[in-house]
Formats: structure tokens, C-alpha cells, sequence
């Protein structure tokens, strides 16, 4: 089973990368961009036994830091 | 009695020795070196150090990894019981990242890495890391960090200058850190975690000594003087 966790910053955390991104896309000459948000994306390749549960786990007790981060489990079809 | 400390090291820690070196120099007893592999700290330690450097590379996040090491959860349990931890640098990023202290250090706000020496002022003079300290005192003390800059939501901010456990303010802006906080104390007083690095300010040629002030308060604290 293939898995995607989207990990971002919670809403108010500041991020000086996605904000250098930002004024970089600016320097580039791309206009119209309101605001730039740098996250993670993982890809997990786990057997299928493995429950949603465990895959909230994975993400709280190590993908993401609860207390600057959300994060988002996609499953993709193969 | 000897002060029985100890050091952790990870794989990519590299201010290890500088610290094992400043505790042996304040408190005269060479600390035990202890590998993150180890499940086991070593009996009756009255102070555990968790130096900086770039554990497993900074992958993930900034002491993320070593946060979740086996030693990790022995400092974990230790530090539950009393026993005093200090975390400098990317020590502080693993006890933020272990849950003994509140808050993250983000990326700092101006994205390079700083060097240098900066002016560190004593907020809390109390503890029992920095009860050899004056409250306002301006410190000298070198941070090389480039993810220092301390995040954590407003009720926690506001709850951690409201309990004292702001122990250190930056004297200047060094890295865009919330209220300026340099360094923070859990509840029970017993965990400090701080980015400006104290063991590199204990003897004259290190350019400074205003370091050894945090070493000889906890020793005195711990052993008596």
C-alpha cells in the first residue's frame, strides 16, 4: 500500500523558507503569488495489515512536530 | 562529594567534548561519556548534559531523531525523577523534540547560519542553573546555530515568562526567536534548554568565561561548593 503524508506548518507558524521562496518567485518575475508555505511530503510503501491507526502514530510520534505542524495521510491507488 | 555527570553523544554531535571538557574543568570529575545506542544511564548522576551538533545529520527535523535514540527515553526517565538535564544548541532541539520542553526552534528568521558571540541576559537568576547569575545581567556567549529560532504559541509564552522559566533573553536580535528567548526551564526547574553555547566560555582563552557561572551554579546547587 502506498502512502502519502502531507506534513505543513500549522496556520501562524512562522516559515522564513517558505518566505524566501516567496521573494525568490518575485525576484523571477512571477506575479499574483499571495504567499508561499514550505512543507514535506513522505512516501511510505507499508504492507496492507498496517492500520490507519499505526499510520496516525507514525505521523504523531515522529513525521510531523505536533507543535508547529499539521499533517495529512492520502492513500494512493495503486 | 564528586559531581557524577554525563554526556550523550550522538552520531554527528560535535560540541561533546567541549562540554565533558568545561564540566571537568568547573567541577574538578571528568563526566562519563555515554553512546546513544546505550538503553542505561549510569547510576546516581547528579547532571546530564545533551550537547550540540548536528545529530543523525539533522535529518527530519532538528533532533528529531536522537529525541526518539534509546538513550533518549533514559534521559527522558531521569530527568522525570529530578535529575537536572542541560541541552545547549542542538541539545536544546532534542529536549524541544523529546517533550521535556515546551515550544520548537525553527529556522532562524534571517536563514543564515549565525556565529558569533552575542549578549545574553539572565532573565531568571533563581534556577538552579543560573543561581550564580545576577537577574538582568548581561552575558557574553557564543551561539552557532541556524535553527534557533524559538517558537511556541502565545498562552505557552505567556505561561512560560509567567512561571519564570524564561531563563535567558538574547540582549540583541540574533535569530527572530519569540520574545526573544534564549533558553527555558520546564516545570519543575530541573531541565534548561538553551542555543548560546555556555562550555564555550569557560576559560580566558576561549575569549571569555561568562559560561562557567552556569557549570559552578549547578554544581553548587547539586554538591555543595
Amino acid at each position: 500500500m502506498k502512502i502519502r503524508v502531507h506534513v505543513s506548518l500549522k496556520p501562524g507558524v512562522l516559515d522564513p523558507q517558505g518566505r524566501a521562496i516567496h521573494h525568490s518567485l518575485e525576484g523571477l518575475g512571477f506575479s499574483g503569488v499571495n504567499d508561499v508555505r514550505a512543507g514535506r511530503l513522505f512516501e511510505l510503501d507499508v504492507e496492507d495489515s498496517v492500520t490507519d491507526e499505526a499510520l496516525d502514530d507514525m505521523c504523531r510520534k515522529l513525521l510531523a512536530n505536533m507543535v508547529i505542524e499539521n499533517y495529512r495521510i492520502e492513500k494512493v491507488a495503486a | 562529594m564528586p559531581f557524577n555527570s554525563a554526556v550523550i553523544t550522538f552520531p554527528g554531535s560535535n560540541c561533546d567534548r567541549d562540554m565533558a571538557v568545561a564540566l571537568e574543568k568547573v567541577a574538578g570529575t571528568a563526566p562519563h561519556r555515554v553512546w546513544h545506542g546505550d538503553s542505561e544511564l549510569p547510576a546516581g548522576l547528579d547532571f546530564i548534559a545533551v550537547p550540540g551538533g548536528f545529530s543523525y545529520g539533522d535529518y527530519l527535523r532538528c533532533g528529531a531523531i536522537a529525541s526518539r535514540s534509546p538513550i533518549m527515553q533514559a534521559v527522558i526517565a531521569a530527568a522525570g525523577k529530578g535529575v537536572p538535564v542541560l541541552g545547549v544548541c542542538n541539545g536544546f532541539q532534542v529536549l524541544t523534540e523529546s517533550g521535556l520542553l515546551p515550544g520548537a526552534l525553527l529556522r532562524n528568521a534571517g536563514l543564515n547560519f549565525v556565529c558569533r558571540e552575542v549578549g545574553l541576559e539572565v532573565v531568571n537568576a533563581q534556577s538552579l542553573f543560573t543561581s550564580g547569575y545576577e537577574a538582568g545581567q548581561v552575558l557574553r556567549i557564543p551561539v552557532a546555530h541556524h535553527d534557533g529560532n524559538y517558537f511556541a504559541d502565545e498562552e505557552t509564552l505567556n505561561r512560560l515568562e509567567g512561571e519564570g522559566r524564561v531563563a535567558f533573553r538574547y540582549a540583541e536580535e540574533v535569530n527572530g526567536s519569540a520574545r526573544a528567548i534564549a533558553g527555558v526551564l520546564n516545570d519543575t526547574g530541573n531541565v534548561l534548554g538553551m542555543m548560546p553555547h555556555p562550555e564555550r566560555a569557560v576559560e580566558t582563552t576561549h575569549g571569555g568565561t561568562d559560561g562557567r557561572g552556569l557549570f559552578e551554579s549547578a554544581i553548587r546547587g547539586l554538591v555543595g561548593a
